[in-house]
């Protein structure tokens, strides 16, 4: 069977010996509530909404008007403010405390970029209003759009993605037409990624119907260039690399890559997740890439929201641009129009010359996020991206230099934005690296990046962002660097059933995993949901 | 610059700490000449100054609410509650990552358990995932869902599918191998799939209501659909109708997919919007997305973690179920919100509401001389043929002020004989000063036109 | 009855022209708690190292691939029904499949216990 044992142990910790006095008679404690779920709050029969009374004219509904229970239970206004400002204050935010989650660049959130959102000359346009009532609109895509072209050197971008995975299928589906221009789709059928790839790149190689081929990594962290250019041949699709990359260090070789690619007939697909490291410093177009796609929500300071909605707009090559999904955004006589169809951008089943790969979304892309993110670039302006990434390099070198006191580094040398460490500091301590990342929230830190990259055991992966000052790293460094000590002291008891002040100790996935509960149902039905 | 904390003596006492002289030393391994690249873009602007130029281009714009509004296909213009906005925008909501540290993220995995019970409800099926980036998408992950579990590779669509979502679903099943059929546009609803089917077909996929408003008992389809092996997906673009019109899952969908915009979530020209995703238990391990589910903690506790994660990208790497990482967090707490608040007498009325207002504006522009209601059945969205290309009509009546809703040549731009089309959406937000405006406008046009 | 082992942590035991295929508690150990297991359908014929089944915990999921080239001719649905057992009894009761042996010469290229111990720790 395939191995993969790398990964987080998921056994729920042994039950606390919480003192009596920990209790309280309501289960609450002080600041933090309790709260149970809506369906718990007996108002099915009750709405928070006062709208009219329906007149009852003749419906057109016919035989399909709805007859069952649907099941939703509804709150008055001040019991549902209060339910879920309940549920927010059980949340870590990066408006609380540093939350240097690698990979996942947890940047300051501006409001001028909600204020701006909200204008309603942005949200409260329809996509399909006429194009002469949406001429602002579109002219803040083609700016925007400026803007990523200009900051990436690469001459095209497509903006319709809708987050960067979305991006990464936009890029390599560009490639997929390119590839079947050339008459080539059906042999160069293997993509390259490294080990230390995000997931996604793999998955996404995959849903395009490649196979992909994993590239071992050197002594460095960094693309083994040996061992990748023995892996070229004239199947080879193309290449995906994160750069800088996952361990947080920039491909010194990324020109040979992209050179050796080239030459070998593929293109070359850059991960642009951690972008925010050079944005302003280096344009990825001068390094030879053909595609990359740029996660808004990591780089440009839209809000992760939880989870989501992201943006995941996809520089293109003059190589791949043909290529690029509709619509899209053009300029004529100082008017802004859309191309929406495929015969309108020169399809296959339409028009010669150019060849889009069709649609990937229904509209015209995450249009909130396009007007925070521009927001956030007209505010810094090239003088403060660029400084911005000076300040998270500095930042994660920083965190680097402080912790290698206690911490053992993965890798000798700099970092980029990022610093990697390995569990080596936790040998002989029966302490592990998610002990330790559990043990950071009772601190009153969120977590690193843990057992990420695949390539380093017990992998912590920690970015502090330019948004972090010089006096917050320096208290995050010495809680960190005291807990590794009380570690290696053999103190380990705190680790073992730690978080013990967050609102939930550690949970049960296993259990959560062999009997899902996806949904409330009613008691009566409770057990036979679960089986 | 204001979102950056260091100062020029902290930047310099910390590149001491680190052993360089100079913050380019830190940059060594970028190739020389492709560092410090000119970048031909203005420097930084204070908050006043960006607060006007994105102001100046907002301007442009006619926004829904400045006049009669009808312009639906896929977006809506509904009222979302004051209360919904101000909780997205909590810090601990707005700010937060993925829920994957469940212990410090309980108050976004509650939600999305929430969530998830509220669209299987609403469906009117068993399991709902945690969100999809909107409903084209969503359609275009349930067709390679219904191919992993059928193991076949042949997809129906719907002419009644929004040809947008078709587009997307296209794009996808074709991109693995897939060969997808798209049956003829029928404005009038009468089509039928059924003789469609056969032993190679992984699903149909069927709107309803569809894309030019009418709704579909899909009984029989899905009948027919699992008489031949096949799954039957349920598409909807207008979330509120869910309150009115019988649900997919009673009528035996084994997917259901759809925009949930409409609650919670302004227009946004297209986004970001929130994808609903639903199927039937026996399905859920094939699901894409992300899932929240129940579980006790250390102490037996109630709490929620994601589950199930084995399916996605970040785990099952190249096996991975999708490529799927974000979901549409916010705009699932923007509709959690709002639907906590409708309830079911909420939502009902609601529903009502928006098909009155439809019936009324049907009824008002059908009367006039020359157009023709295409749509017999429907809920907040019909179709009518008008005696002339309606995009024609569309722009007349935005210089008016009215945007009177989606013309054929829009969404089916190479079929002209769908170009007479005008497709019509009313909310409740629609007023009857608005379907006087509309209808009255309409009336002069027409006999200018003649 | 013989036993032989795969590089891929799988275990054999073998009765006539019938075999029994199970993970080893190796590979049980690394993968932590499992929460579910899929079993290829009976009747359906395997290559040596195809893809047959799948295992799953909270934080892997794994393939399980033919060991030998042969036809299903047997699952544990126990399994299926209570995944734990591949934890509590991996190499008994946690059994996967029985298979019908196509080309018994497979057999021999494969590790006996001792060889496949001295792999383990070699890793």
């Amino acid at each position: 069977m395939a191995m993969n044992s790398q990964g987080r142990p998921t056994a729920p910790a042994p039950a606390s010996q919480a003192a009596a006095s920990d209790k309280t008679f309501s289960g609450n404690k002080a600041l933090q509530i309790e709260e149970t779920l809506i369906f718990e709050k007996d108002a099915f029969g009750s709405t928070g909404v006062d709208l009219a009374e329906p007149k009852n004219i003749p419906s057109r509904l016919g035989d399909l008007r709805r007859n069952d229970d649907i099941g939703l239970p509804g709150l008055s206004e001040p019991e549902a403010m209060r339910h879920f400002v309940r549920l927010s204050q059980k949340n870590y935010a990066i408006d609380m405390g540093p939350f240097t989650l690698g990979s996942c660049t947890m940047k300051h959130n501006p409001r001028l970029n909600e204020k701006m959102a909200r204008l309603p000359g942005f949200s409260d346009i329809h996509p399909l209003q006429p194009i002469s009532t949406v001429q602002g609109a579109l002219e803040l895509i083609a700016t925007l759009s400026h803007w990523l072209t200009e900051m990436t050197g690469m001459p095209a971008v497509a903006m319709s993605p809708k987050a960067g995975a979305h991006g990464e299928l936009c890029g390599m589906m560009a490639i997929k037409a390119a590839l079947e221009a050339r008459g080539e789709a059906g042999t160069r059928v293997r993509v390259l990624a490294p080990e230390s790839a995000h997931g996604t790149n793999p998955a996404t190689a995959v849903q395009c119907g490649f196979k992909v081929d994993s590239i071992p990594a050197d002594a460095s962290g960094r693309v083994d260039f040996e061992a990748f250019k023995a892996k070229l041949g004239p199947d080879v699709a193309g290449i995906m690399v994160t750069n800088p990359n996952t361990c947080g260090l920039f491909e010194r070789d990324i020109r040979a890559i992209a050179d050796a690619v080239h030459e070998a007939g593929g293109y070359f697909y850059c991960d642009g997740a951690n972008f925010n490291a050079i944005a302003g410093k280096v344009r990825p177009g001068d390094l030879g890439i053909d595609a990359m796609h740029i996660n808004l929500h990591k780089t440009f300071s839209t809000p992760h929201g939880g989870g989501g909605p992201g943006s995941g707009p996809t520089v293109l090559s003059a190589a791949l641009a043909p290529f690029a999904p509709i619509p899209f955004v053009v300029q004529q006589n100082g008017k802004f129009d859309l191309v929406e169809t495929r015969r309108e951008a020169g399809s296959s089943d339409g028009a010669e010359g150019a060849n889009t790969f069709g649609r990937m979304t229904a509209f015209h892309g995450q249009m909130g996020m396009f007007v925070r993110a521009l927001s956030y670039m007209l505010s810094h302006g090239a003088d403060g991206l660029r400084q911005a990434s000076e300040d998270a390099v500095l930042n994660a070198n920083y965190v680097l230099a402080r912790l290698k006191a206690e911490l053992t580094p993965a890798f000798d040398g700099h970092c980029m934005h990022e610093a990697l460490f390995d569990d080596r500091f936790l040998k002989d301590t029966d302490i592990e690296t998610i002990d330790f990342a559990k043990a950071m929230i009772d601190e009153g830190y969120h977590p690193m990046t843990m057992y990420f990259p695949l390539v380093v055991k017990g992998a912590m992966l920690i970015e502090p962002t330019e948004s972090e000052s010089r006096q917050e790293l320096d208290q995050f460094c010495d809680s960190l660097n005291a807990l590794a000590r009380k570690a290696k002291a053999g103190d380990t008891e705190d680790f073992k059933i730690a978080p013990k002040f967050a609102p939930r100790r550690r949970l049960d996935e296993t259990s959560a995993a062999r009997k899902p509960v996806l949904r409330w149902t009613p008691t009566v039905a409770r057990s036979e949901a679960a089986e | 610059m204001r979102y950056l904390p260091l100062s020029p003596a902290d930047r310099q006492q910390m590149l001491g700490v680190i052993g360089v002289k100079k913050i380019d030393d830190l940059f060594s391994d970028v190739p020389v000449d492709a560092l410090n690249a000119d970048i031909g873009l203005p420097d930084h602007a204070g908050e006043l100054e960006v607060e006007r130029q994105l102001g100046a281009m907002a301007a442009k714009n006619q926004t829904a609410s400045s006049g009669p509004f009808f312009v639906g296909a896929g977006a809506y213009k509904h009222h979302v509650p004051a209360t919904a906005d101000h909780i997205i925008q909590r810090s601990e909501f707005l700010t937060s990552y993925t829920p994957y540290q469940p212990e410090i993220a309980q108050g976004t995995l509650q939600y999305l358990f929430e969530f998830q019970t509220q669209v299987a409800a609403l469906t009117g099926m068993e399991v709902a995932n945690a969100s999809m980036y909107d409903g084209s998408t969503a359609c275009a992950e349930a067709a390679l869902m219904a191919r992993r579990i059928t193991k076949r590779s042949k997809v129906i669509l719907s002419g009644g599918l929004h040809p947008h979502y078709a587009a997307v679903t296209r794009t996808n099943s074709e991109l693995v191998g897939d060969s997808v059929d798209v049956a003829d546009a029928t404005p009038s609803g009468t089509e039928d799939l059924t003789g469609l089917i056969d032993e190679n077909t992984s699903c149909v996929i069927v709107q309803t209501p569809d894309v030019f408003g009418n709704i579909h008992d899909v009984t029989d389809l899905a009948q027919v659909a699992h008489e031949k092996g096949a799954l039957l997906i349920v598409a909807f673009t207008e979330v509120v109708s869910l309150g009115a019109v019988k649900s997919p899952g009673a009528m035996g969908a084994d997917i259901v997919v759809g925009e949930g915009q409409s609650i919670g979530n302004g227009l946004n020209f297209g986004g970001p919007y929130v994808g609903l995703f639903a199927t039937r238990q026996k399905y859920v391990r094939h699901m894409p997305g992300r899932l929240c589910g129940e579980t006790l903690d250390a102490d037996g506790q109630r709490g929620f973690v994601l589950t199930l994660s084995t399916r996605e990208q970040h785990i099952r790497r190249d096996k991975a179920t999708s490529n799927i990482c974000t979901n549409s967090g916010l705009c699932a707490l923007a509709f959690t919100v709002h639907m906590t608040l409708l309830g079911e007498v909420g939502i009902r009325r609601l529903a009502m509401l928006n098909h009155e207002a439809a019936c009324k504006t049907a009824d008002a522009i059908s009367a006039l001389a020359g157009i023709e209601l295409v749509t017999e059945q429907f809920f907040n969205e019909f179709t009518v043929r008008l005696p002339k290309p309606a995009h024609e009509i569309v722009e007349t009546l935005a210089e008016k002020g009215i945007l009177a809703g989606v013309p054929g040549n829009r969404l089916w731009p190479h079929e002209e004989a769908l170009h007479n089309l005008l497709v019509i959406a009313a909310t409740e937000c629609t007023r009857d000063e608005d379907i006087s405006a509309l209808k009255n406008a309409l009336e002069e046009t027409l006999v200018e036109a003649v | 009855m013989t036993m032989k082992f795969t590089k891929d942590h799988e275990w054999i035991r073998i009765d006539g022209e019938t075999v029994t295929v199970g993970i080893t508690d190796h590979a049980a150990e690394q993968l932590g708690d499992v929460v579910f297991v899929e079993l290829p359908e009976i009747g359906k014929a395997f290559s040596q190292s195809d893809d047959m089944a799948v295992v799953e915990s909270v934080k892997a999921a794994s393939d399980v691939y033919a060991p030998i080239s042969g036809e299903v001719i047997e699952i544990n649905s126990g399994i299926v029904e209570d995944p734990a057992a591949v934890n509590a009894s991996p190499m008994a009761d946690a059994w996967f499949v029985k298979l019908k042996v196509s080309n018994s010469a497979e057999l021999d290229a494969l590790m006996d216990e001792a060889a496949y111990k001295e792999f383990v720790e070699s890793n």
